[in-house]
C-alpha cells in the first residue's frame, strides 16, 4: 500500500493519537527493527520449553566449561549446562521482570505524579513528602521486609521492584504536569467545562509521554539487572533456575578463564537495550505530532 | 552617499520540503540619520532581510544567494565572519521584540551594561559604571543608581526595552535595527518607546531600520517606508507618500486594515436592555509571596480586581480596555469562576455563580465560553482540529460519536477553516488559523456568552481585521453576548458597542463606544486615546476598491 492511500484512508475515519502514532512509527525503520527484536525475544521466551535444545538444569560435570561448539552453540558453563538453554530460560524471567515491574512502576508513577501535580497545594505537598519518605527508606530493607512478610515469590519480586521504581517516575511526571497545567490549553479545557478526569486523561497525560518513554527505556534494563542483584542475595529466583542477570554475575566471576559465559548473556542484554532505545526514541517522536513528519 | 545600500538581496531556505525564497531580489537604502520602516506581515521576509545583512540567519538551511549590501562602503555579504563580528558589535546594533529573553536573568542590569564597556572599550570599573549610569539616564530610566542593582525580572516590559536600547547604544552604532520593538508593549508604553527611539536618533544621528507589522506604529516615526510582501519589496516611499498615495494593492490593503473608524453596524440599543450577566462588587486578590514574614493580612494580598460592578446585556459586545496589570484578564477569569473570587457576586442568566463548586458549575460552562489570546498555547499540541472541536460537543452530550463529524464540519465552515484540515495538528497552522480553531471550539457548544481575552493581540494587523470580522459575524448570527478584553483601543472601537476602561483594578469609565471616543471624561482615558499609534499620522483617504 502506498503512502498516499494510507493518508487518504486515515483522512476518512477518526484517528486517535495512538493510531496516528502507530502510523508514524511505521515510517521509522530503526524503531520497527527494535520492536521486531523485542517481539522475537518475547516469542522465543514463551516457546522456550519447546525449542530449548537441553534442559536448563541438566548437568554434565564431565564436560565442564567448554567453548561454543556444534553440540553447544554458545558453549557450556562450569557445571556443563548448555548456555543457550540457560539464556533462553533466563529470558523468561528477565523479560517478565523487566516488563511487569516497569509496567507497575509506570502505572503507579504516572497516576500518582499526575494527581499530585494537577491538584497542587497541600495534596501535592503531602503526596510528595510521602515519596520523599519512601526514597529515604533503604530500598533493600523494604524488599527484604516484603519477602519476610509475604514469603519468597517471583510475582512479589515484580511488584517489589515496581513499587520502588515508581518513585522517580512520579517525580518526573509531576514536574511535567506542573509546567503543563500553567499552559493555556489546560485553562481552555477547564473553561469548556470538561471534567477533571477527562482533562487529566486527554490533556495532561499524553503531553507527559515524551520524558516518560525515555525514562521507561532506561528503567527496563535497570530492573533486569536489579533482579540479578536480588537473586544474588537469595531473594529472587534460585539456582538451578536462571536469569540474564544471574548469568551475567556468574559470568563476571569466571571472566578470565571462560569469557563466553559473560560475553553471550551480556550480548543478549545489550541487544535488548538497543532495541528498547530505538523503540523508545521512535515512540517519543511518533507520539509528538510536532516532530518532523518524514 | 547612503549608509547602507542593499541591492538585489535574495535569501533562500533549503529545507527538506523544498526551497523557500524568503527574500526575493530586495533593494533598499538607508541614509545616515534616517529612519526606514520595513513593514509586512509575519513571513513576509522583513526580519530575514535584516538578519541576513548581519549573517544572523541559520546557515544552512538558509543561504544568501545573491546581492550586495554596502555598509559604509564595505560589502557585508562578502566580509569574513571576523570582520562582520566587529561590525555587529560596533557599527550596527539590534534590539529585539522580546527584551526578557535577551537579558541574562542572573545578572543585574548594571552588571550587564558594564560588561561590554569593560571588555570591549577597556574602561575601568568606575568609569564603566558612570558610563552605564549615564546611558540608563539617557534612555529614560528614573533613578538609575537604584535600578542599577536590579535584575531584569524586576523591570516592566517597557523598562526592559529601554535597557535593551541602552545596551544597543553602548557601542555608539551608526545603524540601529529595531525588530518589532514595541509589539509586546502597552499602547502608552509603545508611544514612549517610539518617542525615545526618535529622540535618540536625532540626538546621536543614528540611522534606524524599524521592522513592524503595523503601518500605524511606524507612521509617526519613519521617514520612509518599505512595504514587504512574500519576500519582495512591493513599494517604497516617503511616509507621507505611502499614506496618501499608495500605489500597490497590498499597501492599500495594509492601510485599510488600520482601524480608524467606528463599529460599522452598532447594535441598535434595545428599548429595554435585558441583562445577561450581572457583576456586583466583585473583588479578587492574589497571594503575594514576596511579602515579609510579619506583613499584615492586607499586605499579603494584591488586589487585582477591586470592587467592580458591571452589567452585560443580551446581544451586546462590551469592550474592556486597560493596560497590562490593570486587572482586566483577572476580571474576566473571575467572572467565569476560573480563579477564586474574594467577594461579590456574579449572576449569569439569573443564576448565581459565586460559591458554586467545580462540579455544579460545569453544566453552566457550556453556556459561557472563552477565547484565548495566545493561539499557540491554547490548543493541545497532541489533539487534531477534529478532536479539539469535538471534545466539548461529546462531553456535554451535544452530539453522538456518529453525528459529531458533521457538526465539526459545520463549525469549521462557520469559522472559515477548510474541511480538509480536520485531521491536522495545531502546529501545522498559522496564528490566524489557530485562532479560528480556538473560536470554533468556543462556539461549538452554542454558548450564550463568550469572553474574548485579547483574541487578536498575537496576530498581524491584516489577520486581526479578518478575525474581528469573523467575531462580529458570529455574534450577529448566533445572537452572542461578548465581553471583549483588549489593550488595543482601536480594536475595541472597531468591535464594541460599549466600552469600560479599567485602571488599577477599578472600572474608571464606562460609556457607549463613540461617546467615549468623542468625550473621554477621565484623564487616564484621554491619555490612552492620545497614545494610539498613528493618531498623528498623515490623513489618508480610503482608496476605492474592494480589499
Amino acid at each position: 500500500m502506498t503512502l498516499a492511500t494510507t493518508a487518504a484512508a486515515t483522512e476518512e475515519r477518526g484517528v486517535s493519537l495512538w493510531q496516528d502514532a502507530w502510523r508514524r512509527l511505521q515510517k521509522n525503520r530503526l524503531a520497527l527493527l527494535g520492536l521486531g527484536v523485542l517481539l522475537a525475544m518475547t516469542l522465543t521466551a514463551l516457546l522456550t520449553p519447546w525449542i530449548a535444545p537441553y534442559s536448563y538444569d541438566a548437568q554434565n560435570l564431565a564436560l565442564g566449561a567448554t567453548p561454543p561448539s556444534a553440540q553447544h552453540w554458545l558453549g557450556t558453563d562450569t557445571l556443563g549446562r548448555d548456555l543457550l538453554t540457560r539464556i533462553l530460560y533466563g529470558s523468561r524471567v528477565s523479560l517478565m521482570v523487566g516488563f511487569v515491574a516497569t509496567g507497575v512502576a509506570l502505572s503507579i508513577g504516572i497516576l500518582y505524579g499526575t494527581i499530585a501535580g494537577y491538584a497542587g497545594g497541600r495534596v501535592d505537598a503531602t503526596m510528595m513528602r510521602l515519596v520523599d519518605i519512601m526514597y529515604a527508606l533503604p530500598f533493600m530493607i523494604f524488599i527484604i521486609l516484603l519477602m519476610v512478610v509475604f514469603g519468597r515469590n517471583i510475582v512479589l519480586l515484580f511488584f517489589a521492584i515496581g513499587a520502588v521504581e515508581w518513585l522517580t517516575m512520579a517525580r518526573i511526571v509531576r514536574s511535567q504536569v506542573q509546567t503543563l497545567r500553567q499552559q493555556e490549553f489546560i485553562e481552555a479545557a477547564v473553561s469548556l467545562g470538561l471534567s477533571r478526569w477527562l482533562i487529566v486523561r486527554r490533556h495532561l497525560i499524553p503531553n507527559t509521554l515524551g520524558p516518560v518513554i525515555v525514562y521507561t527505556t532506561l528503567t527496563i534494563p535497570g530492573v533486569i539487572l536489579l533482579e540479578a542483584f536480588l537473586s544474588f542475595l537469595g531473594l529472587g529466583i534460585q539456582p538451578p533456575q536462571s536469569s540474564w542477570g544471574s548469568l551475567i554475575s556468574a559470568g563476571v566471576e569466571t571472566m578470565e578463564e571462560y569469557p563466553w559465559l559473560l560475553l553471550f548473556p551480556g550480548l543478549v542484554l545489550s541487544i535488548t537495550l538497543f532495541a528498547l532505545n530505538f523503540l523508545g526514541d521512535g515512540l517519543r517522536d511518533a507520539l509528538d505530532p510536532r516532530a518532523a513528519k518524514d | 552617499m547612503s549608509l547602507l545600500d542593499v541591492q538585489h538581496l535574495t535569501v533562500r531556505f533549503h529545507t527538506r520540503n523544498g526551497v523557500l525564497t524568503a527574500v526575493d531580489d530586495v533593494s533598499f537604502t538607508v541614509d545616515p540619520g534616517e529612519t526606514l520602516a520595513i513593514v509586512g506581515e509575519s513571513g513576509s521576509g522583513k526580519s530575514v532581510t535584516c538578519y541576513s545583512l548581519l549573517r544572523l540567519i541559520p546557515e544552512p538551511p538558509g543561504r544568501i544567494e545573491s546581492g550586495t549590501a554596502l555598509f559604509d562602503g564595505v560589502d557585508l555579504l562578502q566580509s569574513p565572519v571576523s570582520a562582520l563580528r566587529h561590525i555587529r558589535g560596533n557599527d550596527i546594533a539590534v534590539i529585539f521584540q522580546d527584551p526578557m529573553s535577551c537579558l541574562n536573568p542572573f545578572l543585574t542590569i548594571g552588571e550587564q551594561l558594564m560588561e561590554p564597556l569593560i571588555f570591549h572599550r577597556q574602561l575601568t570599573r568606575p568609569a564603566a559604571r558612570n558610563q552605564a549610569l549615564a546611558l540608563l539616564a539617557e534612555v529614560g530610566i528614573k533613578d538609575p543608581t537604584r535600578r542599577f542593582e536590579s535584575y531584569s525580572h524586576e523591570f516592566s516590559g517597557g523598562m526592559r526595552q529601554r535597557v535593551m536600547i541602552a545596551m544597543a547604544l553602548i557601542a555608539e552604532p551608526k545603524l540601529l535595527i529595531a525588530d518589532e520593538p514595541t509589539t509586546a508593549l502597552d499602547v502608552t508604553v509603545q508611544a514612549q518607546i517610539l518617542r525615545l527611539i526618535k529622540e535618540l536618533q536625532q540626538r546621536r544621528n543614528i540611522a534606524v531600520i524599524l521592522i513592524s507589522h503595523d503601518l500605524a506604529v511606524v507612521a509617526g516615526v519613519a521617514d520612509r517606508i518599505a512595504v514587504m510582501h512574500q519576500g519582495k519589496v512591493v513599494e517604497t516611499g516617503a511616509t507621507n507618500t505611502i499614506f496618501t498615495g499608495a500605489q500597490h494593492p497590498y499597501t492599500r490593503k495594509l492601510l485599510a486594515s488600520i482601524r480608524s473608524g467606528a463599529k460599522q453596524h452598532a447594535v441598535a440599543s434595545a428599548p429595554t436592555p435585558r441583562p445577561l450577566l450581572e457583576v456586583k462588587n466583585l473583588t479578587t486578590c492574589f497571594r503575594d509571596y514576596g511579602t515579609p514574614l510579619l506583613a499584615t493580612e492586607a499586605e499579603r494580598f494584591i488586589t487585582a480586581v477591586d470592587n467592580v460592578s458591571l452589567t452585560v446585556n443580551h446581544g451586546e459586545i462590551l469592550g474592556l480596555v486597560g493596560e497590562s496589570g490593570s486587572g482586566k484578564s483577572s476580571l474576566g477569569r473571575s467572572i467565569l469562576q476560573m480563579i477564586p473570587v474574594r467577594s461579590g457576586s456574579v449572576t449569569f442568566a439569573g443564576q448565581q455563580l459565586c460559591g458554586l463548586n467545580a462540579k455544579a458549575i460545569r453544566p453552566l460552562r457550556r453556556r459561557m465560553q472563552m477565547i484565548f489570546q495566545d493561539p499557540y498555547a491554547s490548543l493541545n499540541p497532541r489533539m487534531t482540529v477534529f478532536d479539539a472541536i469535538a471534545e466539548p460537543l461529546l462531553f456535554h452530550r451535544l452530539a453522538t460519536r456518529s453525528s459529531v463529524e458533521k457538526l465539526v464540519h459545520t463549525l469549521m465552515d462557520e469559522v472559515g477553516l477548510a474541511r480538509a484540515y480536520v485531521r491536522k495538528y495545531p502546529h501545522e497552522f498559522s496564528g490566524g488559523q489557530r485562532q479560528r480553531i480556538d473560536i470554533g471550539r468556543a462556539i461549538a457548544t452554542r454558548p450564550e456568552f463568550v469572553l474574548a481575552d485579547e483574541p487578536v493581540s498575537a496576530l498581524d494587523v491584516t489577520i486581526q481585521a479578518q478575525i474581528l470580522d469573523l467575531l462580529l459575524d458570529l455574534v450577529a448570527r448566533h445572537n452572542l453576548t461578548m465581553l471583549f478584553i483588549s489593550h488595543d483601543l482601536s480594536v475595541v472601537r472597531y468591535i464594541a458597542d460599549r466600552v469600560m476602561v479599567m485602571h488599577r483594578g477599578k472600572i474608571i469609565e464606562s460609556e457607549k463606544t463613540e461617546t467615549l471616543w468623542a468625550h473621554p471624561q477621565q484623564p487616564y482615558t484621554q491619555q490612552l486615546l492620545a497614545a494610539i499609534p498613528g493618531a498623528d499620522r498623515p490623513q489618508h483617504r480610503p482608496p476605492a476598491g474592494d480589499y
